[in-house]
Protein backbone atom coordinates (compact mmCIF):
# COMPACT_ATOMS: atom_id res chain seq x y z
CA UNK A 1 0.00 0.00 0.00
CA UNK A 2 1.08 3.30 -0.78
CA UNK A 3 1.47 5.66 2.05
CA UNK A 4 1.02 9.29 0.82
CA UNK A 5 1.49 12.21 3.01
CA UNK A 6 -2.12 13.81 3.45
CA UNK A 7 -2.09 17.36 0.97
CA UNK A 8 -5.76 17.34 1.97
CA UNK A 9 -4.79 20.40 3.99
CA UNK A 10 -2.14 22.86 4.26
CA UNK A 11 -0.20 24.20 6.80
CA UNK A 12 -0.81 27.40 5.28
CA UNK A 13 -4.60 26.59 5.40
CA UNK A 14 -4.64 25.81 8.78
CA UNK A 15 -6.05 29.03 10.40
CA UNK A 16 -3.08 30.30 13.51
CA UNK A 17 -4.59 30.26 16.80
CA UNK A 18 -4.25 34.44 17.40
CA UNK A 19 -6.82 34.51 14.31
CA UNK A 20 -9.10 31.61 15.28
CA UNK A 21 -8.89 33.34 18.29
CA UNK A 22 -9.82 36.33 17.23
CA UNK A 23 -12.90 35.56 14.85
CA UNK A 24 -14.10 33.36 18.54
CA UNK A 25 -14.01 37.15 19.93
CA UNK A 26 -15.33 38.29 16.98
CA UNK A 27 -18.70 35.87 17.02
CA UNK A 28 -18.59 36.70 20.80
CA UNK A 29 -18.74 40.20 19.86
CA UNK A 30 -21.62 40.18 17.71
CA UNK A 31 -23.28 37.92 20.40
CA UNK A 32 -22.92 40.72 22.69
CA UNK A 33 -24.02 43.00 20.32
CA UNK A 34 -27.25 41.16 19.72
CA UNK A 35 -27.78 40.70 23.71
CA UNK A 36 -27.04 44.68 23.94
CA UNK A 37 -29.80 45.63 21.18
CA UNK A 38 -32.22 42.78 22.71
CA UNK A 39 -31.62 44.51 26.48
CA UNK A 40 -32.36 47.69 24.87
CA UNK A 41 -28.35 49.30 24.69
CA UNK A 42 -27.03 47.66 27.83
CA UNK A 43 -23.36 47.69 27.66
CA UNK A 44 -21.81 44.54 27.27
CA UNK A 45 -19.19 44.21 29.56
CA UNK A 46 -18.29 40.09 29.40
CA UNK A 47 -14.57 39.04 29.38
CA UNK A 48 -13.21 38.83 25.71
CA UNK A 49 -14.81 41.97 24.47
CA UNK A 50 -12.60 44.38 23.00
CA UNK A 51 -12.43 48.11 25.18
CA UNK A 52 -12.39 51.06 22.64
CA UNK A 53 -9.89 54.11 22.78
CA UNK A 54 -7.20 52.33 24.74
CA UNK A 55 -4.29 54.38 24.55
CA UNK A 56 -0.69 53.35 24.84
CA UNK A 57 0.86 54.40 27.88
CA UNK A 58 4.37 55.07 28.97
CA UNK A 59 4.40 52.39 31.56
CA UNK A 60 5.41 49.58 29.38
CA UNK A 61 7.64 47.05 29.99
CA UNK A 62 9.72 45.16 26.93
CA UNK A 63 9.50 41.76 28.30
CA UNK A 64 7.12 39.65 26.67
CA UNK A 65 3.63 39.23 28.34
CA UNK A 66 2.47 35.87 29.70
CA UNK A 67 0.40 34.27 27.43
CA UNK A 68 -3.47 35.26 28.02
CA UNK A 69 -4.13 31.61 28.77
CA UNK A 70 -1.96 31.44 31.96
CA UNK A 71 -2.93 34.80 33.57
CA UNK A 72 -7.17 33.79 33.16
CA UNK A 73 -6.12 29.91 34.27
CA UNK A 74 -3.19 30.70 37.32
CA UNK A 75 -4.68 33.03 39.80
CA UNK A 76 -5.44 33.53 43.38
CA UNK A 77 -8.86 34.79 44.52
CA UNK A 78 -9.54 33.29 47.41
CA UNK A 79 -13.41 34.19 46.83
CA UNK A 80 -13.74 31.51 44.35
CA UNK A 81 -11.58 28.79 45.75
CA UNK A 82 -7.82 28.53 47.00
CA UNK A 83 -6.52 26.07 43.82
CA UNK A 84 -5.06 28.09 41.22
CA UNK A 85 -7.16 27.10 38.44
CA UNK A 86 -10.74 28.18 41.05
CA UNK A 87 -11.14 31.32 40.10
CA UNK A 88 -11.18 30.46 36.25
CA UNK A 89 -14.08 27.72 36.98
CA UNK A 90 -15.99 29.42 39.89
CA UNK A 91 -15.92 33.01 38.86
CA UNK A 92 -18.56 32.47 35.74
CA UNK A 93 -21.01 32.95 38.65
CA UNK A 94 -19.82 36.68 39.14
CA UNK A 95 -22.33 39.37 37.79
CA UNK A 96 -20.29 42.54 36.89
CA UNK A 97 -23.17 44.67 35.90
CA UNK A 98 -24.87 46.72 37.53
CA UNK A 99 -21.80 47.24 39.73
CA UNK A 100 -21.11 50.15 41.79
CA UNK A 101 -17.90 51.51 43.64
CA UNK A 102 -18.68 53.44 46.57
CA UNK A 103 -16.06 56.43 47.54
CA UNK A 104 -16.11 57.59 51.01
CA UNK A 105 -14.82 58.48 54.24
CA UNK A 106 -12.21 61.46 54.73
CA UNK A 107 -13.40 62.99 51.13
CA UNK A 108 -15.20 66.31 50.63
CA UNK A 109 -16.96 64.88 47.91
CA UNK A 110 -18.01 61.27 48.50
CA UNK A 111 -19.36 59.89 45.52
CA UNK A 112 -21.17 56.14 44.26
CA UNK A 113 -20.17 55.05 41.31
CA UNK A 114 -21.81 53.03 38.98
CA UNK A 115 -18.84 51.37 36.86
CA UNK A 116 -19.76 52.12 33.29
CA UNK A 117 -19.43 55.78 34.94
CA UNK A 118 -15.85 54.83 36.32
CA UNK A 119 -14.68 53.80 33.23
CA UNK A 120 -15.05 56.68 31.09
CA UNK A 121 -13.54 58.97 34.42
CA UNK A 122 -10.26 59.23 32.45
CA UNK A 123 -8.42 57.82 29.15
CA UNK A 124 -8.14 54.28 29.49
CA UNK A 125 -4.44 53.44 28.63
CA UNK A 126 -2.43 50.34 28.52
CA UNK A 127 0.40 49.57 31.07
CA UNK A 128 2.49 46.53 30.72
CA UNK A 129 3.61 45.71 34.20
CA UNK A 130 5.06 42.47 36.47
CA UNK A 131 3.44 40.93 38.85
CA UNK A 132 5.31 39.34 41.56
CA UNK A 133 2.86 36.97 43.74
CA UNK A 134 4.42 36.18 47.12
CA UNK A 135 4.61 32.90 46.65
CA UNK A 136 7.72 33.10 44.37
CA UNK A 137 5.78 33.40 40.75
CA UNK A 138 5.11 36.15 38.83
CA UNK A 139 4.03 37.57 35.03
CA UNK A 140 4.33 40.17 32.90
CA UNK A 141 0.63 41.35 32.38
CA UNK A 142 -0.57 44.26 29.97
CA UNK A 143 -3.55 45.84 31.90
CA UNK A 144 -5.61 48.17 30.91
CA UNK A 145 -7.08 50.90 33.43
CA UNK A 146 -5.90 54.63 34.63
CA UNK A 147 -4.15 55.65 37.62
CA UNK A 148 -6.11 55.56 40.69
CA UNK A 149 -4.91 59.36 41.14
CA UNK A 150 -7.57 60.46 38.86
CA UNK A 151 -10.43 59.30 40.87
CA UNK A 152 -8.54 60.00 44.16
CA UNK A 153 -8.28 63.77 43.50
CA UNK A 154 -12.15 64.13 42.13
CA UNK A 155 -12.95 62.81 45.58
CA UNK A 156 -10.93 65.74 47.25
CA UNK A 157 -9.33 63.94 50.36
CA UNK A 158 -9.34 65.99 53.91
CA UNK A 159 -6.05 66.31 55.61
CA UNK A 160 -7.04 63.39 57.95
CA UNK A 161 -7.34 61.05 54.82
CA UNK A 162 -4.18 59.34 55.89
CA UNK A 163 -4.48 55.86 54.05
CA UNK A 164 -7.28 54.34 51.81
CA UNK A 165 -8.79 51.27 52.16
CA UNK A 166 -10.04 48.67 49.44
CA UNK A 167 -12.85 46.72 50.24
CA UNK A 168 -13.95 44.14 47.45
CA UNK A 169 -17.29 42.19 46.96
CA UNK A 170 -18.56 39.81 49.85
CA UNK A 171 -21.51 37.56 48.61
CA UNK A 172 -21.62 33.97 49.07
CA UNK A 173 -24.16 33.60 46.38
CA UNK A 174 -21.84 34.66 43.94
CA UNK A 175 -18.66 33.92 45.55
CA UNK A 176 -18.59 30.12 46.76
CA UNK A 177 -15.43 30.90 48.06
CA UNK A 178 -16.23 33.18 50.91
CA UNK A 179 -18.50 29.97 52.61
CA UNK A 180 -14.89 28.84 53.92
CA UNK A 181 -13.72 30.74 56.14
CA UNK A 182 -9.85 30.75 55.29
CA UNK A 183 -9.62 34.63 56.01
CA UNK A 184 -11.84 37.70 57.37
CA UNK A 185 -14.24 38.23 54.91
CA UNK A 186 -14.65 40.56 53.07
CA UNK A 187 -11.44 40.61 51.32
CA UNK A 188 -9.58 44.47 52.86
CA UNK A 189 -6.63 45.49 51.37
CA UNK A 190 -4.76 49.18 52.20
CA UNK A 191 -2.43 51.53 50.81
CA UNK A 192 -0.50 54.85 52.16
CA UNK A 193 -2.13 58.05 50.62
CA UNK A 194 0.98 58.82 48.84
CA UNK A 195 1.33 55.05 47.34
CA UNK A 196 -2.29 55.32 46.49
CA UNK A 197 -1.63 58.74 44.69
CA UNK A 198 1.41 57.33 42.84
CA UNK A 199 1.24 57.49 38.94
CA UNK A 200 2.19 53.71 38.77
CA UNK A 201 -0.81 52.18 40.66
CA UNK A 202 -3.29 51.35 38.24
CA UNK A 203 -7.55 50.91 38.13
CA UNK A 204 -7.69 48.69 36.39
CA UNK A 205 -10.66 47.39 34.05
CA UNK A 206 -9.61 45.21 31.41
CA UNK A 207 -6.48 43.16 30.09
CA UNK A 208 -4.75 41.98 26.74
CA UNK A 209 -7.15 45.15 25.42
CA UNK A 210 -10.02 43.43 26.50
CA UNK A 211 -12.51 43.59 29.05
CA UNK A 212 -11.02 42.28 32.59
CA UNK A 213 -12.48 38.66 33.15
CA UNK A 214 -13.88 37.55 35.94
CA UNK A 215 -11.08 35.59 37.55
CA UNK A 216 -8.92 38.93 37.47
CA UNK A 217 -10.97 41.08 39.71
CA UNK A 218 -13.99 42.46 37.05
CA UNK A 219 -15.09 44.98 36.87
CA UNK A 220 -12.47 46.83 38.31
CA UNK A 221 -9.09 45.99 40.75
CA UNK A 222 -6.36 47.89 42.13
CA UNK A 223 -3.27 46.63 40.43
CA UNK A 224 -0.30 48.07 42.66
CA UNK A 225 3.32 46.92 40.35
CA UNK A 226 5.82 47.29 43.22
CA UNK A 227 3.92 45.26 45.99
CA UNK A 228 3.32 41.63 45.98
CA UNK A 229 0.07 40.51 44.00
CA UNK A 230 -2.17 40.16 47.26
CA UNK A 231 -2.24 44.08 47.70
CA UNK A 232 -3.55 44.53 44.30
CA UNK A 233 -7.76 44.29 45.58
CA UNK A 234 -9.76 42.68 43.22
CA UNK A 235 -13.65 43.18 42.08
CA UNK A 236 -13.69 46.38 44.59
CA UNK A 237 -16.97 47.89 45.96
CA UNK A 238 -15.58 50.27 48.52
CA UNK A 239 -12.68 52.53 48.70
CA UNK A 240 -12.33 53.94 51.93
CA UNK A 241 -10.11 57.02 53.13
CA UNK A 242 -9.12 57.07 56.79
CA UNK A 243 -6.83 58.61 58.94
CA UNK A 244 -5.42 54.78 60.67
CA UNK A 245 -3.43 52.39 58.69
CA UNK A 246 -6.13 49.77 57.90
CA UNK A 247 -5.33 45.88 58.59
CA UNK A 248 -5.54 44.21 55.85
CA UNK A 249 -6.90 40.60 55.39
CA UNK A 250 -3.71 38.97 55.21
CA UNK A 251 -2.36 40.92 57.89
CA UNK A 252 -5.23 39.60 60.28
CA UNK A 253 -4.45 36.47 58.98
CA UNK A 254 -0.69 36.19 59.89
CA UNK A 255 0.41 39.19 61.41
CA UNK A 256 3.61 37.66 61.28
CA UNK A 257 4.12 37.01 57.60
CA UNK A 258 2.05 39.59 56.01
CA UNK A 259 3.10 43.61 56.69
CA UNK A 260 1.00 46.47 55.60
CA UNK A 261 3.16 47.59 53.39
CA UNK A 262 4.18 44.31 51.53
CA UNK A 263 6.72 45.48 49.26
CA UNK A 264 8.63 43.31 46.69
CA UNK A 265 11.93 42.99 48.39
CA UNK A 266 14.40 39.99 47.16
CA UNK A 267 16.38 40.84 50.33
CA UNK A 268 13.74 40.36 53.17
CA UNK A 269 12.42 37.00 53.23
CA UNK A 270 9.02 35.54 54.18
CA UNK A 271 9.37 33.79 57.72
CA UNK A 272 8.69 30.53 55.72
CA UNK A 273 10.49 31.02 52.33
CA UNK A 274 12.73 33.02 50.18
CA UNK A 275 12.09 35.82 47.96
CA UNK A 276 15.63 36.61 46.51
CA UNK A 277 14.02 34.85 43.21
CA UNK A 278 10.73 33.94 41.23
CA UNK A 279 9.91 31.92 38.71
CA UNK A 280 8.44 33.62 35.95
CA UNK A 281 5.65 31.84 34.41
CA UNK A 282 6.26 30.35 31.38
CA UNK A 283 10.24 30.17 32.05
CA UNK A 284 12.19 27.13 33.22
CA UNK A 285 14.90 28.76 35.24
CA UNK A 286 14.32 31.27 38.23
CA UNK A 287 15.10 34.28 37.74
CA UNK A 288 16.06 37.23 40.53
CA UNK A 289 13.46 38.90 42.17
CA UNK A 290 14.10 42.99 41.51
CA UNK A 291 13.95 45.62 44.59
CA UNK A 292 10.44 46.76 44.04
CA UNK A 293 9.81 44.68 41.72
CA UNK A 294 11.80 46.45 39.22
CA UNK A 295 10.15 50.00 39.80
CA UNK A 296 13.03 51.33 42.52
CA UNK A 297 13.73 54.25 40.69
CA UNK A 298 9.74 55.49 40.72
CA UNK A 299 8.56 54.43 44.15
CA UNK A 300 12.00 54.17 45.93
CA UNK A 301 11.35 57.92 47.76
CA UNK A 302 8.23 56.66 48.59
CA UNK A 303 10.08 54.70 51.98
CA UNK A 304 13.57 56.74 52.29
CA UNK A 305 14.53 56.49 56.04
CA UNK A 306 12.52 53.44 56.58
CA UNK A 307 13.58 49.82 57.82
CA UNK A 308 12.04 48.37 55.30
CA UNK A 309 12.90 44.72 57.29
CA UNK A 310 10.35 46.40 60.25
CA UNK A 311 7.58 47.43 57.74
CA UNK A 312 7.67 44.43 55.81
CA UNK B 1 8.53 -14.67 32.25
CA UNK B 2 5.49 -16.21 33.13
CA UNK B 3 4.11 -13.24 35.02
CA UNK B 4 0.64 -14.21 36.55
CA UNK B 5 -1.64 -11.83 36.38
CA UNK B 6 -3.78 -13.29 39.12
CA UNK B 7 -0.68 -11.98 41.13
CA UNK B 8 -1.94 -8.76 43.19
CA UNK B 9 1.55 -7.75 43.07
CA UNK B 10 1.36 -6.64 39.66
CA UNK B 11 -2.02 -5.05 40.24
CA UNK B 12 -0.38 -2.82 42.74
CA UNK B 13 3.03 -2.42 40.88
CA UNK B 14 0.84 -0.75 38.13
CA UNK B 15 -1.48 1.09 39.99
CA UNK B 16 1.51 2.78 41.68
CA UNK B 17 3.08 3.91 38.52
CA UNK B 18 -0.42 5.69 37.45
CA UNK B 19 0.45 9.23 39.17
CA UNK B 20 4.03 9.07 37.42
CA UNK B 21 1.79 7.70 34.32
CA UNK B 22 -0.48 10.76 34.85
CA UNK B 23 2.78 13.25 35.25
CA UNK B 24 4.34 12.17 31.98
CA UNK B 25 1.06 12.30 29.98
CA UNK B 26 0.28 15.68 31.05
CA UNK B 27 3.86 17.27 30.34
CA UNK B 28 3.88 15.05 26.84
CA UNK B 29 0.22 17.28 25.86
CA UNK B 30 1.06 20.73 27.83
CA UNK B 31 -1.39 19.65 30.30
CA UNK B 32 0.57 20.52 33.40
CA UNK B 33 -0.80 24.09 33.71
CA UNK B 34 0.75 27.36 34.07
CA UNK B 35 3.21 26.40 36.24
CA UNK B 36 4.66 22.53 35.26
CA UNK B 37 7.42 22.65 38.28
CA UNK B 38 5.11 23.17 40.67
CA UNK B 39 2.36 20.85 40.02
CA UNK B 40 4.91 18.25 39.42
CA UNK B 41 6.51 18.79 43.07
CA UNK B 42 2.98 19.10 44.21
CA UNK B 43 1.88 15.78 42.35
CA UNK B 44 5.12 13.65 43.82
CA UNK B 45 4.94 15.09 46.88
CA UNK B 46 0.82 13.62 47.43
CA UNK B 47 1.69 10.33 46.16
CA UNK B 48 5.07 9.66 48.84
CA UNK B 49 2.21 11.00 51.52
CA UNK B 50 -0.58 8.59 49.98
CA UNK B 51 2.28 5.59 49.37
CA UNK B 52 2.72 6.10 53.48
CA UNK B 53 -0.35 6.52 54.54
CA UNK B 54 -0.48 3.08 52.53
CA UNK B 55 1.95 1.25 54.18
CA UNK B 56 1.29 2.42 57.52
CA UNK B 57 -2.58 0.92 57.21
CA UNK B 58 -1.65 -2.54 56.32
CA UNK B 59 -0.75 -3.12 59.67
CA UNK B 60 -4.59 -1.85 60.95
CA UNK B 61 -6.13 -3.72 57.70
CA UNK B 62 -4.43 -7.01 58.91
CA UNK B 63 -5.93 -6.71 62.35
CA UNK B 64 -9.07 -6.11 60.84
CA UNK B 65 -9.06 -8.38 58.26
CA UNK B 66 -7.76 -11.38 60.38
CA UNK B 67 -5.99 -11.33 56.82
CA UNK B 68 -2.38 -11.83 57.85
CA UNK B 69 -0.85 -12.42 54.15
CA UNK B 70 -1.47 -8.65 53.43
CA UNK B 71 1.91 -7.71 54.77
CA UNK B 72 3.58 -9.41 51.55
CA UNK B 73 2.49 -6.07 49.89
CA UNK B 74 3.89 -3.70 52.45
CA UNK B 75 7.41 -3.72 51.20
CA UNK B 76 6.19 -2.68 47.22
CA UNK B 77 3.80 0.34 48.89
CA UNK B 78 6.75 1.28 50.84
CA UNK B 79 9.11 1.38 48.26
CA UNK B 80 7.20 3.61 45.89
CA UNK B 81 6.91 5.64 48.64
CA UNK B 82 10.62 6.21 49.13
CA UNK B 83 10.28 6.09 44.68
CA UNK B 84 7.77 8.81 44.59
CA UNK B 85 10.36 11.07 47.07
CA UNK B 86 12.73 10.50 45.66
CA UNK B 87 11.15 11.76 42.63
CA UNK B 88 10.30 14.96 44.80
CA UNK B 89 13.42 15.56 45.97
CA UNK B 90 15.12 15.40 42.24
CA UNK B 91 12.51 17.99 41.72
CA UNK B 92 12.99 20.32 44.06
CA UNK B 93 17.19 19.82 43.73
CA UNK B 94 16.89 20.00 39.59
CA UNK B 95 14.02 21.97 38.57
CA UNK B 96 13.26 24.25 41.78
CA UNK B 97 16.91 24.84 42.52
CA UNK B 98 19.33 23.79 39.49
CA UNK B 99 21.78 22.25 42.06
CA UNK B 100 22.72 25.30 43.33
CA UNK B 101 24.89 24.11 46.57
CA UNK B 102 24.37 27.05 48.49
CA UNK B 103 21.60 28.07 47.73
CA UNK B 104 20.38 24.39 48.62
CA UNK B 105 22.38 24.29 51.80
CA UNK B 106 20.74 27.70 52.96
CA UNK B 107 17.17 26.28 52.28
CA UNK B 108 17.27 23.29 54.19
CA UNK B 109 19.13 24.98 57.32
CA UNK B 110 17.06 28.18 57.51
CA UNK B 111 13.10 27.09 56.22
CA UNK B 112 11.42 24.89 58.45
CA UNK B 113 9.52 23.02 56.08
CA UNK B 114 12.43 22.15 53.71
CA UNK B 115 14.73 20.51 57.01
CA UNK B 116 11.20 18.58 57.67
CA UNK B 117 10.73 17.66 53.72
CA UNK B 118 14.53 16.77 53.68
CA UNK B 119 14.93 14.90 57.11
CA UNK B 120 12.05 12.60 56.44
CA UNK B 121 13.36 11.96 52.32
CA UNK B 122 17.03 11.02 54.80
CA UNK B 123 15.37 8.74 57.24
CA UNK B 124 13.39 6.88 54.26
CA UNK B 125 17.00 6.24 52.14
CA UNK B 126 18.04 3.34 54.87
CA UNK B 127 14.54 1.91 55.11
CA UNK B 128 14.86 1.72 51.22
CA UNK B 129 18.16 -0.16 51.64
CA UNK B 130 17.40 -2.43 54.16
CA UNK B 131 13.83 -3.76 52.90
CA UNK B 132 15.52 -6.86 50.96
CA UNK B 133 15.19 -9.88 52.56
CA UNK B 134 19.03 -10.64 52.73
CA UNK B 135 18.83 -7.57 54.55
CA UNK B 136 15.46 -8.75 57.22
CA UNK B 137 17.64 -11.95 57.78
CA UNK B 138 20.94 -9.89 57.95
CA UNK B 139 19.42 -7.33 60.95
CA UNK B 140 17.25 -9.98 62.66
CA UNK B 141 15.04 -8.16 65.50
CA UNK B 142 16.96 -4.56 64.61
CA UNK B 143 15.46 -4.56 61.27
CA UNK B 144 12.00 -3.80 62.89
CA UNK B 145 13.16 -1.66 65.04
CA UNK B 146 14.96 -0.12 62.08
CA UNK B 147 11.96 0.47 60.48
CA UNK B 148 9.81 1.54 63.05
CA UNK B 149 11.20 5.03 61.65
CA UNK B 150 8.11 5.05 59.13
CA UNK B 151 6.48 6.62 62.16
CA UNK B 152 8.63 9.85 62.37
CA UNK B 153 9.09 10.01 58.51
CA UNK B 154 4.79 10.03 58.23
CA UNK B 155 4.75 12.74 60.89
CA UNK B 156 7.54 14.58 59.45
CA UNK B 157 5.86 14.86 56.03
CA UNK B 158 2.60 16.38 56.82
CA UNK B 159 4.30 18.66 59.24
CA UNK B 160 6.41 19.57 56.05
CA UNK B 161 2.87 19.56 54.48
CA UNK B 162 1.71 21.70 56.85
CA UNK B 163 3.97 24.25 57.26
CA UNK B 164 4.22 25.20 53.38
CA UNK B 165 0.95 25.77 52.50
CA UNK B 166 0.26 29.70 52.93
CA UNK B 167 -2.87 29.66 54.72
CA UNK B 168 -5.26 26.77 53.37
CA UNK B 169 -5.19 23.92 55.75
CA UNK B 170 -7.73 21.87 54.59
CA UNK B 171 -5.40 19.07 52.73
CA UNK B 172 -2.47 18.88 55.19
CA UNK B 173 -5.00 18.40 57.73
CA UNK B 174 -6.69 15.35 55.84
CA UNK B 175 -3.68 13.86 55.90
CA UNK B 176 -2.63 15.15 59.48
CA UNK B 177 -5.93 13.04 60.32
CA UNK B 178 -5.59 9.90 58.63
CA UNK B 179 -2.00 9.89 59.72
CA UNK B 180 -3.00 10.18 63.72
CA UNK B 181 -5.92 7.75 63.16
CA UNK B 182 -3.19 4.99 61.51
CA UNK B 183 -0.76 5.39 64.81
CA UNK B 184 -3.68 5.35 67.17
CA UNK B 185 -4.54 2.34 65.80
CA UNK B 186 -1.61 0.92 66.74
CA UNK B 187 -1.60 1.86 70.39
CA UNK B 188 -3.18 -0.37 72.90
CA UNK B 189 -6.60 0.83 73.28
CA UNK B 190 -6.45 1.28 69.19
CA UNK B 191 -5.46 -2.42 68.79
CA UNK B 192 -8.44 -3.22 70.87
CA UNK B 193 -10.88 -1.34 69.28
CA UNK B 194 -10.02 -3.13 66.23
CA UNK B 195 -10.32 -6.24 67.78
CA UNK B 196 -13.74 -5.05 69.04
CA UNK B 197 -14.53 -3.92 65.13
CA UNK B 198 -13.72 -7.39 64.16
CA UNK B 199 -15.37 -9.79 66.77
CA UNK B 200 -18.40 -7.69 66.40
CA UNK B 201 -18.31 -8.29 62.28
CA UNK B 202 -17.46 -12.04 62.65
CA UNK B 203 -20.23 -12.40 64.77
CA UNK B 204 -22.38 -10.77 62.22
CA UNK B 205 -21.27 -13.16 59.48
CA UNK B 206 -22.05 -16.42 60.81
Amino acid sequence: MLIRPSSDILPSEITPPEVYRDRRRFMQGMGALAAGVVLGGVSEARAGVKLADVRASAYALADDPTPYKDVTTYNNFYEFGTGKGDPAKHAGSLKTRPWTIAVEGEVLRPQTWDVDALLKLAPLEERVYRMRCVEGWSMVIPWVGFSLSELIRRAEPTGKAKYVEFVTLNDPRQMPGLRSRVLDWPYTEGLRIDEAMHPLTLLAVGLYGEVLPNQNGAPVRLVVPWKYGFKSAKSIVKIRFVEKQPTSSWMAAAPREYGFYSNVNPQVDHPRWSQAKERRIGEFRKRDTLMFNGYAEQVAPLYRGMDLKKFF
Amino acid sequence: MGADLRNPKLWIFGLCLLPLGRLVFLAGSGGLGANPIEFITRSTGTWTLVGLMLTLSITPLRRLSGRAGLVRYRRMLGLFAFFYASLHFMTYLWLDQFFDPAAIARDIVKRPFITMGFAAFVLLIPLAATSTSAMMRRLGRNWQRLHRLIYPIALLGVAHYLWLVKKDLTEPLIYGGVLILLLAMRLPWGARALKEVRNRWVAAKY
